[in-house]
């Protein structure tokens, strides 16, 4: 029983959380490195897009909510999704007419797109709190439990309760099939296979008659994509606020980092060991011992390894030591 | 001749009036830096005081006036600061000091000028819990409370729910950390015990490390040193998700409207306290307040129209513009016994002092002077039932 209850404040406190927020982190992590594999260079507005997306698409929730159109158990947002990622993907595709494409022909170093994406994210992130203002938002509805910790103990009659909430499982669920769908698109398909192929050398890409334009729209389109459906679970999953997402960029650029830039596999292991890495070692693990230890061995204190206040710092330590040892990321990206 | 007759007459007046004390009062306060917004409203507060005291025409003589002179603290720049008060009182020669601002540039005010110079200070919004201990010369006073009062409050509240076992989270800055700590040892010191006291940051992107910490430390009850739109709220969001904790105890950065929105149907039987007070007396001010074209209700507006109206009750108590005589009046004129005087009363506690009568001034923020001349400061709390915030009682 005592085993049961550690392992179920395991999954409560450590698992489900770290699961969720990694496919957050994942999802971002995955645009961060197709706009660095493809169009090569870091794009700063990445946490801004996902804001953006969101926001459409939280636009037009509250509209599908006041016409009474429901999606029942589930979140509204995801019917809403659609029109989310085409208004972002619509978005960035203008930003790139009016911003980017003048550096790329003018073959601009990386460097310079870097800090163009940075004014870019400035933009990005005064238009979503011109429109939606700089407050919490809340748009999730539908259930919010698939089960509920006060439910889980009495169903089972631990100690411990467990508690998953639909947008958690929702968003696990969608990471899974959205990466599935990419990188089948990016291995199976002519067009998946002309990205990939421009993004590993661009001038025999063009030699064998691939459209650089059409690779970088199609390359935008899918980034607008990942951008939106992670800004709106993320959002369905803690709370809408521009400012979170902005902070998001760090993290998401550490996954990404970490797993090596320009690799998908790579962005979404990196997305999972920041996410655990986060809380597990900033985790107190007196509760679990408790259970597990026999009396006289029950620890007196946290038994945690570093305070909160280091979460970040946990992060960038584990980015500071791939960076030393494997500079190309754990999946052999490009090297930054 | 008849030109002439006017001329002289009004020579005379003019002359009369330079006879009669044109008393000063300095403003000083944060005009520029992170306070910027709320210190306009907060020298208008000021004004509003000196206004009604001037329209009485029962200053002192009866025919002394008094007016304002404003000088810029900068908030966090304590040369800033001294430099100003050096100004207001050997060059404006001011007869009394309304401020400073923040804690850190009212410490170095009152000790490089006001003390050496022997001028009263009272600040209307410094917090900070070293000021009460500071040596003063019975120059300081404020009518702000210190925050260790707020952490001395929630450990009654608590003591009195017969809670004894809470953890802690606080926004990682000094308010936060301020409040943690003194809450932590108000409480610890009248028997209850503190789990955990950890920080977290605001504006992150996920708290379930926090809450997870939390949760394993346990407790009755999480006190969540907070603000309510940022880090508070996804501490709050989850612990209620996790299971971890579901009553919570919120400070005055938490008590908010947005509280009541987002958490009121899941935060049943929580429970808090934020400034407050059951007198007339704010009510009247913010009439007043509007009436004059400031924002009453901004942070601090209140305590700074007590501030100024206890200088000058003070100095009708003491017949005398001199800090050296009339600050020995201060805690009389802001304490009972005496008639209870509410904004928009000055006009009649002039009077009444005049008379050499007694007043207990209450003003907007329901002011009461204890220790070294701080305010007691009343907190309202309010406890969550059936999702609606509600009122408790008021300490």
């Amino acid at each position: 029983m005592d085993f049961l209850n550690a392992l179920i404040a395991l999954a409560n406190y450590v698992l489900i959380p770290a699961m969720s927020y990694g496919s957050q982190l994942a999802l971002g992590a995955l645009g961060v490195t197709l706009i660095y594999g493809i169009l090569r260079f870091s794009n700063f507005a990445h946490g801004d897009t996902m804001a953006f997306g969101a926001m459409v698409t939280i636009l037009v929730t509250w509209w599908l909510q006041s016409m009474g159109i429901g999606l029942g158990p589930m979140p509204t947002a995801l019917l809403a999704l659609p029109v989310g990622i085409l208004c972002c993907a619509l978005m960035v595709l203008a930003t790139d007419k009016l911003v980017y494409q003048f550096y790329r022909e003018q073959k601009a170093k990386p460097v310079i797109l870097v800090i163009v994406s940075m004014g870019v994210m400035f933009v990005m992130n005064g238009l979503v709190r011109f429109i939606i203002g700089p407050d919490d938002q809340n748009f999730s509805d539908g259930t919010r439990f698939i089960i509920s910790a006060r439910d889980f103990k009495q169903l089972t009659g631990l100690d411990e309760g467990l508690a998953l909430r639909t947008s958690q499982a929702i968003t696990v669920i969608t990471a899974v099939v959205v990466v599935a769908l990419l990188f089948w698109f990016l291995n199976r398909t002519r067009t998946g296979k002309s990205m990939r192929a421009y993004s590993d050398n661009e001038d025999l890409a063009l030699l064998s008659g691939i459209n650089p334009e059409r690779v970088v729209v199609y390359t935008w389109c899918i980034v607008a994509a990942l951008a939106t459906v992670a800004g709106v679970l993320y959002g369905l999953d803690k709370s809408f606020k521009p400012f979170t997402y902005f902070q998001l960029l760090l993290p998401i650029f550490a996954s990404a980092i970490v797993g090596g830039l320009g690799s998908p596999l790579g962005a979404i292991a990196g997305g999972f060991i920041i996410a655990f890495s986060e809380v597990t070692i900033t985790y107190a693990w007196k509760k679990i011992l408790v259970y597990l230890m026999p009396g006289p061995l029950e620890p007196d204190g946290l038994v945690q390894l570093m305070s909160t206040d280091y979460k970040f710092a946990v992060s960038f330590v584990i980015l500071l030591i791939v960076l030393l040892f494997r500079p190309t990321g754990l999946f052999r990206g490009k090297a930054l | 001749m008849k030109k002439l007759l006017l001329a002289t007459a009004s020579t005379a007046l003019i002359a009369g009036m330079a006879q009669a004390e044109d008393v000063k009062l300095g403003v000083l306060l944060g005009f520029t830096g992170p306070l910027e917004s709320i210190s306009p409203d907060m020298a208008a507060a000021v004004d509003l005081a000196i206004a009604e005291v001037n329209d009485s025409g029962l200053f002192l003589d009866g025919s002394s006036t008094v007016s304002s002179v404003t000088a810029d603290t900068g908030c966090v720049d304590a040369n800033l600061a001294v430099a100003s008060a050096e100004r207001l009182i050997t060059s404006d020669k001011v007869s009394g000091i309304v401020g400073g601002m923040c804690s850190g540039e009212t410490t170095a005010s009152l000790q490089n000028v006001a003390l050496p110079n022997g001028v009263v200070m009272i600040s209307p919004s410094a917090t900070s819990p070293g000021l009460t201990t500071i040596e003063d010369n019975g120059l300081f006073f404020r009518t702000s409370p210190s925050d260790a009062r707020q952490g001395q409050v929630m450990a009654d509240i608590l003591n009195d729910r017969g809670i004894t076992e809470v953890a802690v989270t606080y926004t990682n800055n000094d308010y936060g950390k301020g409040l943690a700590d003194s809450f932590q040892s108000a409480f610890e010191s009248s028997g209850g015990s503190v789990t955990i006291n950890t920080a977290h940051e605001d504006g992150k992107a996920d708290y379930s490390a926090e809450v997870g910490a939390l949760a394993s430390a346990g407790g009755d009850v999480l006190v969540v040193a907070g603000y309510v739109d940022q880090g508070g709220a996804g501490i709050v969001n989850g612990a209620l998700d996790t299971g971890a904790f579901d009553t919570f105890m919120f400070p005055d950065g938490m008590v908010s409207d947005a509280l009541e929105a987002n958490f009121g149907d899941m935060v049943e039987g929580s429970f808090g306290q934020h400034p407050g007070n059951d007198s007339d007396g704010g009510a009247k001010f913010n009439e007043a307040g509007e009436a004059a074209g400031f924002a009453p209700t901004n942070a601090f507006a209140p305590e700074s129209y007590d501030a100024a109206a206890l200088i000058l009750l003070a100095m009708q108590a003491a017949g005398s513009t001199d800090p050296q005589v009339y600050k020995d009046r201060v805690m009389d004129v802001a304490n009972a016994p005496g008639e209870p005087i509410l904004p928009g009363e000055l006009g009649k506690a002039l009077q009444i002092l005049k008379d050499g009568g007694d007043v207990d001034f209450v003003g907007a923020s329901a002011v009461e002077l204890i220790g070294p001349g701080e305010s007691a400061g009343n907190y309202r709390e309010i406890e969550f039932k059936d999702g609606k915030m509600t009122t408790v009682g008021y300490r």
